[in-house]
C-alpha cells in the first residue's frame, strides 16, 4: 500500500468517524449539504469536462426530488422504490432530450440553450401542476408516522451525514471509474472532433448517450436526497435556471477537470453563502450571489481550469498541461 | 356560446401578435450580437432589466419626462452593452465559446444580486396606466399596442441601419467572415464595439417597452430571458428574419397555450415545440437541410 492510498483510507477513516466524536448540530447540517451539493455538481462535472456544457441539470435535479416527494405523499410508495423510480425518470427525460441532440449534432452553445429549455420546462411544469406539486411555494413530503427506515427520513443528522458522505464517495468513484474507462478517451476524441472521432470507430451518439444519462441519473440523485434531508422542495432550491447555472458555477470555480474539483467548488460557495447569511443576516441577501457572478467571470479569463485544478497543476509542473 | 368563444380566439390571437413584435425585438438584439460577434449574451435578459430599472428611476422617483428618460434609459443599457463587451468579452474572444457562455452567465448572477442589493426585492412600476382600446368586444390595451409600434420601428430602424451605412455593411461583412475582414484592414474591436452598443440599445428599448406592460423586480430576467434565446435558437443563431418568424410563432403559441389553459402551460408548449423543433430543424427554422 503506496503512501498515496494510505492518505486516502485516513482521510475516509476520518470523515466517517467525525461524527462520532464531533456533533455540533449546525456544523454536521452544513457538511450535509456540502456533501449533497458536491455530489450534485460532481455528477454535473462528469459530462461538463467533456465539453458538454448542460444548463439543463436543475430539470434533473427537479424530477430527482418531486417524483420521489410525490409518489411517496399520494401513492404512499416508499422512497426506497419511489428514488429508483425517480431516477429512471431523470434517465428517461434526458435520453429524450440527448439522443435527438446527439444525432442531429446539436453542440456547443446550441446544446446549452437546448438544455436550457429543459430546466425551463420542468420549472414551469412544475409550477403549472400547483394543485399536485404546491407550485412555486414549495413542497413538503408528509413526515412518517411508522417506519423511519422505511420512510427514508431521519431526524438526527449523525445519520444524514453518513448517508451523503456515502452518496458522494459513490460520486467520487464513478469520477474515477470514468477517469479510467474507455469512455473517457472516446469521449476526449470527440470533444477534440467529432468526425475524427467517428473516422476512427468511436459511436460518438452512444457515448454521449451514456455520459449523459449517468450524469442525469446522478443529479437526479442529488435531488431526491435533497428532497429527503431538507423535507421541503420549491422549484427555485431544486429546479430552474438559477439551480442550473449554480452547478455550472460551484464546478467551475472548483475546477471541471479534476475528481474533487466540484466538491472544492460546493465547500467554497456554501461556506461562503452560509457565512455572509451569519454575518450579516438579512442585509446580505444577494451579496453571495453578486460575489459568485464576479468569481464566475474572473475564474473564466484568468483560471478557467478553477481553483483545484490550478493547484494541481502548478503542483506538478512536469504534467501534461 | 360559440360566438363567445371566437371573440377570445381572435383576442388571443391578435394578442400573441402584439407579443410577438417584443419578442421579436429582444431576439434581434441577440441576434445581431451571435451573429456578428459570435459569443451569447446569456445574461441579455438581465441588461433589460437594469433597463426597466433605470426608466422607473428616471421618470418615476427623478420625475424626468417621458422623451428624456426614454432615449436617456437607451443610451444607458448601450453603454452598459458596451462595457459587457469591454470587460468580459473581449478577454474571451479566443476562448471555447462555452466559457463565454458561462462568463455572461456568471454576469447574469452579478446583475441579478446587484438589482437585489441595489433596489430591494420589492416590484416596482411605473405607475401609468394607459387606457384599453376595445375593438368590438376585445380589449387590448394601448401599452401593447405601442410596444408592438416601437418594437417594428426599432426592427425597421436597424435594417436601415445595417443597410444602408458604411458601418453597417461592415457589421454584416464581419459575420460573413471573421477572417478575411481583418485582414481587409477593418478594426474589427471598433465594429464588435458599436455591434454591443447597438444590441445593448435594443435591449434598452425592450426595457422601456417592456417596464410599460409589467412590474420591474430582480429576478424578471428569468420570465422572459429563456424566451428569447429559444426564439434565437429555433430562428437559428444569427439568422435575423428566422428569428423574427420564431418570435411571432411562439407568441402565438404562448397566447393560444394560455387561452386553454394556465399561461405556464402557454411556456411549456412553448418549450416542448421548441425541443421537437430543434429535432426537425436543429439549424433553425428558415435553414437547409444539410
Amino acid at each position: 500500500m503506496n503512501p498515496r492510498h494510505l492518505a486516502y483510507w485516513i482521510a475516509a477513516a476520518v470523515l466517517v468517524g467525525l461524527p462520532v466524536v464531533y456533533n455540533q448540530p449546525y456544523h454536521l447540517h452544513v457538511m450535509v449539504l456540502i456533501l449533497i451539493w458536491s455530489f450534485a455538481y460532481t455528477s454535473w462535472s462528469v459530462m461538463g469536462r467533456f465539453g458538454l456544457v448542460s444548463l439543463g441539470h436543475g430539470g434533473f435535479m427537479g424530477v430527482g426530488a418531486y417524483v420521489t416527494a410525490l409518489l411517496w405523499n399520494h401513492f404512499g410508495l416508499t422512497p426506497w422504490v419511489g428514488i429508483p423510480v425517480a431516477l429512471v425518470c431523470a434517465g428517461l427525460l434526458a435520453l429524450i432530450v440527448a439522443y435527438p441532440c446527439f444525432r442531429f449534432r446539436i453542440t456547443g452553445h446550441y446544446f446549452a440553450l437546448v438544455t436550457l429549455a429543459l430546466s425551463g420546462i420542468v420549472l414551469q411544469v412544475i409550477t403549472a401542476t400547483r394543485n399536485q406539486t404546491g407550485g412555486s411555494l414549495g413542497y413538503t413530503p408528509e413526515r412518517t408516522k411508522g417506519n423511519a427506515i422505511a420512510a427514508l427520513q431521519f431526524v438526527d443528522k449523525e445519520t444524514w451525514y453518513l448517508i451523503a458522505l456515502g452518496v458522494w464517495a459513490l460520486g467520487i468513484a464513478i469520477w474515477y471509474w470514468i477517469d479510467r474507462s474507455m469512455i473517457r478517451y472516446a469521449m476526449e476524441a470527440i470533444s477534440e472532433d467529432e468526425d475524427a472521432a467517428a473516422a476512427a470507430g468511436i459511436n460518438v451518439t452512444l457515448e454521449k448517450l451514456k455520459i449523459t444519462v449517468l450524469s442525469a441519473v446522478m443529479t437526479a440523485l442529488a435531488g431526491a436526497l435533497y428532497c429527503q434531508y431538507q423535507m421541503f422542495i420549491s422549484p427555485d432550491t431544486v429546479s430552474g435556471i438559477s439551480v442550473s447555472l449554480q452547478m455550472v458555477f460551484a464546478a467551475v470555480v472548483g475546477g471541471i477537470y479534476v475528481a474533487f474539483g466540484p466538491t472544492v467548488g460546493a465547500v467554497i460557495t456554501i461556506l461562503l453563502a452560509e457565512g455572509l447569511r451569519i454575518g450579516f443576516g438579512t442585509k446580505a441577501v444577494g451579496w453571495d450571489n453578486l460575489v459568485y457572478g464576479v468569481l464566475l467571470v474572473v475564474f473564466i479569463i484568468f483560471l478557467p481550469k478553477g481553483i483545484l485544478g490550478s493547484l494541481l497543476a502548478r503542483m506538478k509542473p512536469s504534467g501534461k498541461h | 356560446m360559440l360566438e363567445i368563444f371566437d371573440v377570445y380566439l381572435a383576442e388571443a390571437i391578435i394578442s400573441g401578435i402584439l407579443l410577438g413584435g417584443v419578442l421579436a425585438l429582444l431576439a434581434l438584439g441577440l441576434n445581431l450580437i451571435f451573429g456578428v460577434i459570435d459569443v451569447t449574451w446569456i445574461c441579455y435578459a438581465e441588461l433589460i432589466m437594469l433597463g426597466m430599472y433605470a426608466l422607473y428611476y428616471f421618470y418615476s422617483v427623478y420625475g424626468l419626462p417621458m422623451w428624456v428618460a426614454a432615449p436617456a434609459c437607451i443610451a444607458l443599457v448601450a453603454v452598459l452593452g458596451l462595457l459587457l463587451h469591454y470587460i468580459v468579452i473581449e478577454p474571451l474572444l479566443d476562448a471555447a465559446p462555452i466559457n463565454q457562455l458561462l462568463a455572461t452567465g456568471g454576469v447574469l448572477f452579478f446583475l441579478q444580486s446587484f438589482a437585489t442589493v441595489a433596489f430591494g426585492i420589492d416590484f416596482r412600476n411605473l405607475g401609468i396606466r394607459l387606457p384599453v382600446l376595445a375593438l368590438g368586444e376585445m380589449h387590448f390595451s394601448y401599452a401593447r399596442l405601442l410596444a408592438f409600434g416601437a418594437a417594428l420601428a426599432g426592427m425597421v430602424i436597424v435594417y436601415l441601419f445595417m443597410t444602408r451605412t458604411y458601418i453597417g455593411t461592415a457589421i454584416r461583412a464581419i459575420s460573413q467572415d471573421r477572417q478575411i475582414m481583418a485582414l481587409m484592414g477593418v478594426d474589427t474591436k471598433r465594429l464588435y464595439l458599436v455591434t454591443s452598443a447597438i444590441g445593448g440599445a435594443l435591449a434598452g428599448l425592450a426595457a422601456c417597452l417592456l417596464v410599460l406592460q409589467y412590474d420591474v423586480h430582480p429576478f424578471v430576467g428569468l420570465s422572459f430571458g429563456p424566451i428569447t434565446f429559444l426564439i434565437c435558437v429555433l430562428g437559428g443563431l444569427g439568422n435575423f428574419i428566422g428569428g423574427f418568424v420564431a418570435a411571432f410563432l411562439f407568441a402565438q403559441i404562448i397566447s393560444l397555450g394560455g387561452l386553454y389553459s394556465d399561461l405556464e402551460w402557454g411556456y411549456v408548449l412553448a418549450f416542448a415545440f421548441f425541443i421537437v423543433m430543434m429535432f426537425i430543424r436543429p439549424a433553425g427554422l428558415l435553414a437547409r437541410r444539410p
